[in-house]
């Protein structure tokens, strides 16, 4: 009976279209549960034993402390940590998000907290695992990263977080001749920007990490041994010339020193399929440049092989930034290629996947939370429904749905 | 065999050709005048045909009104199509006693094989009732005094069948009222069929009385019908009712549903197919699932990744309310983004129609022609 009448009702409603001022009284009549005023609908006579705000967010702020209670619950991040841990490597969705809410929410996931415990229990004196985060588009593998970026910067690692590895094989203006080797070729404008947002990242570390070696940058100007990384880095963000050769040096260093132990250092690598794939880059004479005839990706190459220990490797294959990759690609396998793969032959690799019904849930009533879903039927079950099946609880998708509703 | 056919062949190529002419003419209202063996009431059009030369080809542009046939010229026209026919079946090699006009029309798409796209242009051969316009007999007798008694108010045939509905009217209430005074009157409620039937057009109607009626003399002749048939009538009335009604198909009753059915685990699927613009697709639905949808094999968010297509797969379900409840596999081919996911939309539409009761088919159908 009150099936039928729901139904009827809902019969009523497509008639009318969007008339759903009238229905929630009738509604509200059938069910017979108190709702709250910020109409969190739920029908079919469920009461929801717990509020709203205790599904969707969580009052643990410490990644270290994430646990599988916590799974589907976002949150918070303080805007100055976004700015210490974050300079770059955030999403530029999600950067419009945090600007729009005014606040910070990841939402804790599967995926994540299985990297967490995995880095949770590395032994250091082993060589670096290496762990490869992959899934299809808009899953949230870049926000997954994040994640565990963030647990580092709470456990005082070291990150070498690399935003988008796609960006430095693309669209590149000012391509110079290397000057350390002749056959390479340097991207001044990349690494320099890449330097600075890396002095913000891990300002405290650099004055304690001292250079073992002499790099001379020119006549005039050359770093002692022993000097702190500061000032190589300094040399790179103000000699843009030489900032491609800084940042080797830096990553260099690095992985000379984390094997002894001062720090423990992350490299995290978003868009690692970036550094076997090919590149758009063309020399003066028309022909096309291999991403090993960049500096900056002949470093980083060095950098992903597991030949050092202290830390650990984090990266994600993406088809997003990719050059010539089909749109449907997202296995390893299919996106690093054969030479990437056999590079990073022994790896962990980690799915992320689209939303669970829970996480979905708990998505939605964080929109809701913020005002974000403005649609009348965005409360009720038939919009939530609705949301589900135009997005199949795909995170981006949904995200650009909501955009616009 | 040659001699006859030779001649049967001029006669039926004329009769063809009058008759290709003719249809036409029909249909443009012009008339061009054609061989001999036309007569005309009237004395002007006899004098003209005396002057004009021989037979078809020029176009009289003087005689460009409607001229009418005779009786005696249909009956003509009707012995010698009899004839024809039964040339015709023997040429074929059939019986002429069981020639059917399906025969016919067959043997002259053999014997004409014609390309052109108009339909009506190609050669046909059909009985003259078929092929010239419906003509009225001529009104008045001898002494110039018409038959009908009401042939002065210039649409006697509309006019005597007001009057004959009227009439009956009459005599079913005054039968009422005979019922009420003997006391064995009981209301009994009219149920008519409202889909089945409805009352013929404007058009129709002219086309049967053979007169031209205004849209106030239609109007006024469908109330007195609708109020003859509220009242309680009996065989004959319904008969006299039933000329002027033509039934129209219900569309969803053409579509035939097909019942569940059940595979190995005793879960509930059905199938259908859709078409738009070039686009096949065949579409399975299950009865109880999560609301995946699988297109050749990939999932359709990666399948559709504009969510316009999405949301073309989204409004079967979403219009029964029955959004998670289902899983779909599908194949498709052919046509663009936009038409694959219009024909999977709708072979998704006929195979929910399996779970779901008749009148929700018929509602959904009109909702979408609606939509």
């Amino acid at each position: 009976m009150l099936k039928g009448m729901t139904r009827l009702v809902s019969r009523v409603h497509k008639m009318q279209k969007l008339r759903i001022r009238k229905l929630d009284p009738g509604r509200f009549l059938h069910s017979g549960t108190q709702a709250p005023q910020c109409l969190v609908a739920h029908l079919d006579n469920q009461v929801p034993t717990e509020s709203p705000r205790a599904i969707s967010r969580t009052l643990e702020n410490d990644p270290a402390k994430h646990g599988e209670q916590h799974v589907g619950q976002h949150y918070n991040i303080s805007i100055q940590e976004l700015k210490t841990v974050f300079p770059h490597g955030l999403p530029p969705r999600f950067v419009m998000q945090v600007k729009t809410f005014n606040e910070a929410c990841l939402m804790v996931r599967k995926p994540a907290l299985e990297l967490l415990h995995y880095l949770k229990n590395t032994n250091f004196a082993h060589p670096a695992v290496r762990y490869v985060l992959y899934g299809e588009k808009g899953t949230g593998k870049t926000l997954s990263l994040c994640h565990i970026i963030h647990f580092c910067a709470k456990q005082d690692w070291l990150i070498l977080h690399i935003p988008d590895a796609h960006l430095w094989v693309k669209n590149c203006r000012d391509l110079l001749q290397s000057t350390y080797n002749k056959q390479r070729f340097d991207q001044p404008l990349e690494a320099s920007v890449w330097l600075k947002n890396f002095k913000t990242a891990n300002e405290r570390f650099l004055s304690q990490i001292k250079v073992q070696d002499k790099y001379v940058w020119n006549k005039r100007e050359s770093t002692e041994k022993g000097s702190p990384l500061a000032e190589v880095v300094e040399q790179g963000i103000m000699r843009v010339r030489n900032a491609t050769d800084a940042v080797g040096i830096v990553l260099k260093e690095l992985k000379r020193q984390s094997s002894l132990g001062i720090f423990r250092l992350l490299v995290a690598v978003d868009g690692v399929n970036a550094l076997w794939g090919r590149t758009t880059l063309k020399r003066e004479d028309k022909s096309l440049i291999a991403p090993e005839e960049l500096a900056l990706i002949y470093n980083l190459r060095k950098m992903v092989k597991n030949d050092w220990q202290g830390g650990a490797i984090v990266l994600t294959v993406s088809q997003t930034g990719s050059l010539f990759k089909p749109r449907k690609a997202y296995l390893p396998q299919e996106l690093l290629g054969k030479e990437g793969f056999d590079t990073l032959d022994p790896f962990i690799p980690i799915l992320v996947s689209n939303y669970n019904p829970k996480e979905f849930e708990a998505c939605i009533q964080y929109y809701l939370e913020n005002s974000w879903l403005q649609h009348e039927k965005a409360h009720t079950e038939e919009g939530k429904k609705e949301l589900l099946f135009l997005s199949n609880r795909n995170p981006g998708l949904l995200e650009r749905l909501c955009a616009y509703l | 065999m040659a001699a006859p056919c030779v001649s049967c062949g001029a006669a039926a190529s004329y009769r063809l050709f009058l008759a290709g002419r003719v249809s036409f003419a029909r249909e443009q209202g012009l008339w061009k005048a054609a061989a001999a063996g036309l007569q005309t009431g009237t004395r002007c059009q006899i004098l003209r045909l005396k002057h004009s030369p021989a037979v078809t080809t020029k176009k009289n542009v003087a005689a460009l009104r409607r001229e009418s046939y005779t009786v005696d010229f249909i009956k003509k026209q009707i012995e010698e199509f009899n004839i024809g026919k039964r040339h015709l079946a023997n040429m074929m090699g059939e019986d002429p006693e069981t020639f059917t006009q399906e025969d016919i029309d067959r043997a002259i798409t053999y014997l004409f094989p014609s390309g052109l796209f108009e339909k009506r242009a190609r050669p046909i051969m059909k009985h003259p009732e078929e092929i010239f316009p419906k003509q009225r007999a001529i009104q008045w007798g001898e002494d110039g005094r018409p038959f009908h008694f009401l042939f002065y108010t210039g649409k006697q045939s509309y006019y005597s069948l007001m009057h004959e509905a009227y009439g009956k009217v009459l005599h079913v209430e005054e039968r009422q009222d005979q019922l009420r005074a003997k006391g064995l009157f009981s209301e009994k409620p009219k149920t008519k069929d409202p889909i089945g039937s409805r009352w013929l057009i404007k058009e129709e109607l002219e086309e049967m009385l053979v007169e031209k009626l205004s849209d106030q003399d239609y109007a006024q002749f469908i109330r007195l019908l609708e109020r003859l048939s509220a009242l309680p009538c009996d065989a004959a009335e319904e008969e006299f009712v039933g000329r002027f009604r033509r039934t129209v198909t219900v569309q969803s009753k053409k579509h035939l549903i097909e019942p569940l059915q059940y595979d190995e685990q005793g879960m509930a699927f059905s199938t259908g197919r859709g078409k738009r613009k070039t686009a096949n697709a065949e579409a399975v639905v299950h009865g109880h699932g999560s609301g995946k949808i699988e297109i050749n094999g990939v999932d359709y968010l990666l399948y559709f990744p504009v969510t316009q297509d999405r949301e073309q797969l989204m409004f079967p379900f979403h219009f029964l309310d029955r959004l998670g409840k289902h899983d779909v596999t599908c194949t498709v081919s052919g046509g663009g983004r936009s038409s694959q996911a219009g024909a999977i939309r709708l072979a998704v539409a006929r195979a929910l129609c399996s779970f779901i009761t008749e009148d929700e088919v018929e509602w959904m159908r009109q909702e979408q022609t609606e939509a």
